[in-house]
């Protein structure tokens, strides 16, 4: 079975930091790292393929230092890796990331996470797979794959849908699918010889343009009182409770 | 023409207003498209602001992206649509997606604004789990938007206003995925975006019984109203998913928030960041939860709530 599984680079937004003068979020400088959802993908992908056999294709559009980051995920256990690098909205990533799975050609299942960490779309799934013209799954928290068929339940909240699908397919999938598993040691070194290609928009005959500008950032800042009691003493708690009284939230 | 769409009736009519709002200002018709429904619920979409309504009658049933999107792009090729509203349910955003993708436009999902500025489409939304709102314009037709539910009050409803029903039939490329089962989910009907006091419950809570000190502190606070982390929901199933804050969950504002074993990632504080006093009870001095707290206390939950619940009691009488 051919997996294919976009997996994005984020910037870790618990660390960021909104600049007091220009009330501007500071991107400058911020970590970046695989989108944590991605590496359910990545863990689902592997579990089909010990299921199926097969071969487990990441592909990220990104920066170019993503190869890192693509590291971690050939450790877990995906064959190989190919970066675009690229900036653009969704319409660009979405050609560019079609446009490589043409390129690779047969495959059966592509897996997405739900939704990026830091734009939390979940707009990249469903529409690489309206581009490509084949059938969707998303929000999938269990996944069974079987030689002809894909069985997907899709949490909705108020109630849960499965749903039956022939392949090629586009499954995203959430948080609570599976754990995604640390690579050993013995993996982390034996990834070293694991291919990263780097394919680029024009090698892949697509020039896409963004159809959404982003203009501007605001940041938002959230400014607490941070008055921590070390212990729960009764004296504390009892001073806890009149701080509440005294904002007028209790009574 | 502007169109509208959602699955859910409360949600269309909501976004009727919006979309009345843009049409007035383009100078275009509002079209609201109902997907295998019935006439009265035409008569409806008009009364809430409608110009005219397509009723689709193709041989599609319950909700498919795939078919309910070829059916879209087929009202927005014929209709000349330029701007698409659509409902940001879970449904609605991976048809919005979807259909950009076959339409090849853009698309931005959960809009918490949209407006016009030279009849182009510009909107807002929250990114980086809550620490920024980007504002985005859009440089390609149809603009498509999705629009978060209850952000937005239905127009008043008119009876008198005057608008078209159209029944359409369209060739329907069925989808080669089918549903084999829906499973409603039980819910507490709990609605933790209205409520003036949450107590929040997290992974520090050992058991689902454990859960009732959490209910007594909320009962003796008189707010009753209990949430909960992901995992709480998602993974646990202790809580139904109406309890669940943060980013995938609910955007709550109450006046207290009370985070009992919840180590604050930022995915869960973009759920509650808009709230009035927030206090955390963790047993880990460095959670991070303390950073997004006005009041804290380091100490174990089973220890500090039936004290907490005591002293309320107590000096609330
Ligand atoms: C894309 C994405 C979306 C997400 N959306 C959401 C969302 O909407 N909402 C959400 O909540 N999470 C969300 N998450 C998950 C989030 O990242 C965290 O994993 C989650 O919030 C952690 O839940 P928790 O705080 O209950 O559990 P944990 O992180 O396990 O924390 C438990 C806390 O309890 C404390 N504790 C343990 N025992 C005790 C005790 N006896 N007394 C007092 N304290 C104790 C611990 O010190 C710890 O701080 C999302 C993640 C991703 C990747
Ligand atoms: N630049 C990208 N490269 C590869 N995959 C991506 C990229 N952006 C998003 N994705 C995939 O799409 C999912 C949803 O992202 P988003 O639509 O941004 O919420 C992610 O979990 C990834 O699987």
């Amino acid at each position: 079975m051919k997996i294919i599984v976009c997996a994005k680079q984020v910037v870790d937004a618990s660390e960021m930091k909104i600049d007091p003068n220009t009330k501007k979020p500071i991107l400058a400088g911020l970590e970046r790292k695989v989108n944590d959802i991605d590496k359910n993908a990545v863990e689902e992908a592997i579990k089909i393929k010990e299921k199926h056999g097969g071969s487990i294709t990441v592909i990220t559009v990104g920066e170019s230092d993503a190869r890192e980051r693509l590291k971690e995920l050939l450790a877990m256990g995906a064959d190989e890796a190919i970066l675009i690098p690229a900036d653009g909205d969704y319409n660009v990533i979405t050609e560019l990331l079609a446009a490589a799975i043409k390129k690779i050609g047969e495959y059966d299942i592509i897996l997405c996470g739900e939704a990026s960490t830091d734009m939390f779309s979940g707009q990249v799934g469903p529409r690489l797979a309206g581009l490509l013209g084949i059938p969707q799954i998303t929000y999938a928290h269990t996944l069974t794959v079987e030689k002809d068929k894909v069985i997907g339940e899709r949490n909705l909240g108020d109630k849960s849908v499965t749903i039956e699908s022939t392949m090629p397919v586009v499954v995203t999938v959430t948080k609570e699918i599976n754990e995604p598993r640390l690579p050993s040691l013995m993996q982390i070194l034996g990834s070293a010889n694991k291919p990263i290609h780097e394919w680029s928009g024009e090698s892949l005959g697509v020039t896409p343009k963004s159809m959404v500008e982003t203009i501007s950032l605001e940041g938002v800042s959230m400014k607490r009182k941070n008055i921590v009691f070390e212990d729960a003493s009764d004296e504390n708690i009892e001073k806890l409770v009149d701080n509440l009284l005294k904002e007028g939230v209790v009574g | 023409m502007v169109l509208v769409y959602s699955e859910k009736e409360n949600i269309a009519y909501e976004l009727l207003n919006k979309g009345r709002e843009l049409a007035d200002k383009l100078g275009r018709k509002l079209i609201a498209v109902v997907i295998g429904g019935d006439k009265d619920l035409a008569k409806n979409l008009i009364a809430y602001g409608a110009d005219e309504v397509v009723v689709i009658k193709s041989p599609v049933s319950s909700f498919k992206a795939e078919e309910y999107a070829d059916i879209l792009k087929q009202v927005v090729e014929e209709k000349s649509v330029e701007t698409i509203l659509i409902g940001s349910t879970k449904n609605g955003k991976e048809l919005a997606s979807r259909l950009s993708g076959i339409l090849k436009t853009g698309c931005i999902i959960d809009a918490v604004d949209v407006y016009l500025e030279d009849n182009k489409v510009y909107t807002k939304r929250v990114v980086y789990s809550g620490n920024a709102v980007a504002l985005q314009g859009f440089n390609s037709k149809p603009a498509i938007v999705t629009i978060p539910p209850r952000l937005i009050d239905p127009l008043p409803r008119d009876d008198k206003r005057k608008g078209e029903i159209e029944e359409k039939e369209y060739k329907v490329k069925p989808s080669s995925s089918s549903i084999v089962k829906i499973t409603e989910m039980q819910t507490d009907s709990v609605n933790v975006e209205e409520a003036d006091i949450i107590v929040s419950c997290g992974r520090g809570f050992k058991n689902k019984e454990d859960l009732k000190l959490a209910e007594e502190l909320a009962e003796a606070l008189k707010g009753k109203t209990i949430g909960c982390s992901r995992p709480i929901a998602a993974d646990l199933k202790w809580l139904s998913e109406d309890h669940w804050i943060g980013l995938s969950g609910h955007k709550v504002k109450p006046k207290l928030y009370i985070a009992v074993g919840i180590s604050g990632q930022i995915q869960h504080i973009a759920g509650m960041r808009d709230s009035g006093i927030v206090v955390a009870i963790n047993k880990d001095p460095d959670a991070l939860i303390f950073k997004s707290a006005d009041y804290g206390i380091v100490g174990d939950l089973y220890e500090v709530l039936p004290k907490l619940t005591e002293v309320i009691k107590e000096k609330l009488g």
